[in-house]
């Protein structure tokens, strides 16, 4: 019968119109500024600093070793790598980014930073609100306002920090293992040296 | 013509800026057509000077699917000549893959067809690989399977939204196909973090693993998708207004989309059974039973259905590649991020695109950036053909027709 396609067709939207209301999981849309959908585990929108302890400049993973900047695809990041040497929280002396921008007008949220960087000192963060009135001074972010805690990026991705987390105990745990070999060695050896004039 | 240049951070601008000798367009003065001249009308016999009327449909026309500009010489309704125009959209892809390393061009071919990035970023890992002879872990070649053909799911549930709308059914069919395409998008956030530019494949595997639940949520997903697909035919398939408006509209022969080296679901619609997932079997496609679906007219309503049925077939691959994901690593472990320089060489790889045969060329020297970088870019060959199956059709059959070859401007013009 000529028309009966369109009649079927009718009643699929009839269907899905009712369906609509009915069913609660069909209502896709929020209203967003005051009701949000959680953002996911891997989420990534800009990135930032971590840095640990209590000092955001002082605490700075970061030891400006220029790897993002080469890697960085649009060529948003820009480093300049400190003259003197300063301690981190742990107190190791280690140089530090003397000026750390990222142009975010530019950054293009590929992740290939945090992907390549060795220390784990940029990461991605899920804040996408960041609208400004100034175009272009707004959305250059000098590390200041890059840097954020080891904390917040526990909050936002808990998987990937505790992998983190974990990994550098390991590291810890054999770097002082090492050290500890080194040292038994070094004792060892000093020890012999000072047994063999006895003998003699 | 002065060229206006973006605000830097000055110290980005002094440090990154060489200064570059005066370019052409600084020194000469651009011919105000900008090079481009339409050519002189064919007319057909007996036909007066005056009769033809031509119409520029573009670069702003909503039906153009992007910045896509045709002019058109119409006879009355009917279409005399046609002329593509494009490169609206064109931003030197291959040029900058050049001069940046492997991986940094990896997120730019996201931006290619920016509805398919997966399939995207396989195709060019696929030919990296070849280069640098990496082999793919077991589970990240499922994944890399699972994530395309939900890319396959996601593009041609869309491009029949996009056609029906052109047929004039206002948004209803789009808006399910969008309902369905975000349930798609939101397992590719949960695995990748991004929506739709992914960036998620890596030379030897894939970027990181799957997250938790993630194959329930991915098998949810799939399971139901034959339920919307039911509903997709109801609704589309039978139809008459359809059915009179697309059958037998832009014929395309067989001789010449093979001649034109036209692929994907537009040479299937034409009859001729090839499908790169049996033809190369790349990955591991020859472990998944499935079939190619072909038309027989080569028309549009060919194309539409012959999408509609190889959407059962992806979900038959997914169903069978879901329950078969095995436990392992997901990355070669020969392959390097930092520092990663295959040897002198070529390679072609290639893929079935949903909307065609991706392949990308590549030579390298030996250094961290590839020499030569090409594109093969599926939608840009099918619209070769654009003009033979739009002569004369009615200037409203034309919108129908350049929806039915299914372009994505980013890769038309990269």
């Amino acid at each position: 019968m000529l028309g009966e396609g369109i009649i079927k067709g009718m009643a699929v939207t009839a269907k899905n119109f009712v369906g609509s209301y009915r069913d609660p999981e069909r209502l896709t849309t929020v209203e967003y500024p005051e009701q949000r959908i959680p953002a996911k585990e891997n989420a990534r929108q800009f990135p930032f600093l971590v840095f640990d302890g209590d000092n955001p400049m002082a605490g700075l993973r970061c030891v400006a070793c220029q790897i993002c900047e080469k890697e960085c695809p649009p060529q948003c990041i820009y480093i300049e790598k400190s003259k003197d040497k300063k301690p981190d929280h742990t107190g190791k002396p280690q140089f530090y980014p003397a000026i750390f921008d990222i142009d975010v007008s530019v950054c293009m949220s590929c992740q290939i930073c945090v992907e390549v960087c060795p220390f784990e000192a940029i990461k991605m963060d899920t804040e996408f609100e960041l609208s400004t009135e100034d175009r272009f001074g707004g959305l250059l972010l000098h590390r200041e306002q890059l840097a954020k805690s080891v904390l917040h990026h526990r909050k936002i991705h808990p998987t990937e920090e505790a992998e983190i987390e974990a990994r550098r105990v390991e590291e810890r745990r054999k770097a002082e293992e090492k050290a500890k070999a080194d040292a038994e060695a070094k004792a060892k050896a000093a020890a012999k040296k000072e047994a063999v004039p006895v003998q003699g | 013509m002065r060229i206006r240049t973006y605000p830097f951070h000055p110290a980005i601008a002094s440090a990154r800026r060489p200064s570059y000798p005066p370019r052409v367009t600084d020194i000469m003065e651009t011919p105000a057509n900008c090079g481009y001249e339409v050519q002189p009308k064919a007319l057909p016999d007996g036909a007066p000077e005056g009769d033809l009327l031509e119409v520029s449909m573009g670069p702003h026309h909503p039906s153009t699917h992007g910045v896509f500009r045709m002019d058109v010489v119409l006879d009355g309704e009917q279409v005399v000549k046609l002329k593509p125009v494009f490169g609206y959209l064109h931003r030197n892809h291959e040029k900058i893959a050049e001069n940046a390393s492997y991986l940094a061009s990896m997120p730019y071919t996201d931006r290619l067809d920016y509805f398919c990035s997966m399939t995207n970023n396989w195709a060019y890992a696929l030919s990296v690989e070849k280069l640098a002879g990496l082999e793919v872990p077991e589970r990240a070649q499922y994944i890399r399977v699972i994530t395309a053909e939900l890319t396959r799911l996601m593009n041609h549930t869309c491009l029949i939204g996009f056609l029906v709308q052109d047929m004039g059914a206002l948004g209803t069919p789009l808006m399910y196909a969008f309902r369905e395409r975000e349930k798609i998008l939101d397992l590719m956030e949960s695995l990748s973090g991004s929506r739709m530019m992914c960036n998620y494949m890596r030379f030897g595997g894939c970027r990181c693993d799957l997250p938790a639940g993630w194959l329930e949520q991915a098998r949810k997903v799939t399971d139901e998708f034959p339920k919307f697909l039911d509903e997709y035919e109801q609704l589309l398939t039978g139809n008459e207004i359809l059915m009179a408006r697309s059958q037998g509209v832009g014929v395309l022969p067989r001789g010449l989309a093979i001649k034109a080296s036209i692929t994907g679901p537009m040479l299937r619609a034409c009859g001729v059974d090839y499908d790169l997932r049996k033809v190369d079997k790349y990955g591991i496609y020859d472990r998944f039973t499935f079939r190619v679906p072909l038309g027989d007219h080569g028309d549009v309503y060919d194309r539409l259905m012959v999408r509609l049925l190889e959407m059962r077939e992806s979900v038959a691959i997914l169903q069978q590649a879901l329950k078969a994901v095995p436990e392992g690593p997901i990355v070669d472990p020969k392959a390097k991020l930092r520092g990663f320089r295959p040897k002198a060489g070529e390679a072609y790889g290639r893929i079935e695109a949903p909307k065609g045969e991706l392949g990308f060329h590549l030579i390298s020297d030996g250094g961290p950036n590839p020499y030569r970088y090409r594109v093969r870019p599926p939608s840009l060959i099918n619209l070769t053909v654009l003009e033979d199956m739009c002569l004369g059709q009615n200037v409203a059959d034309v919108v129908i027709i350049l929806g039915s070859v299914d372009i994505v401007l980013g890769e038309v013009d990269r």
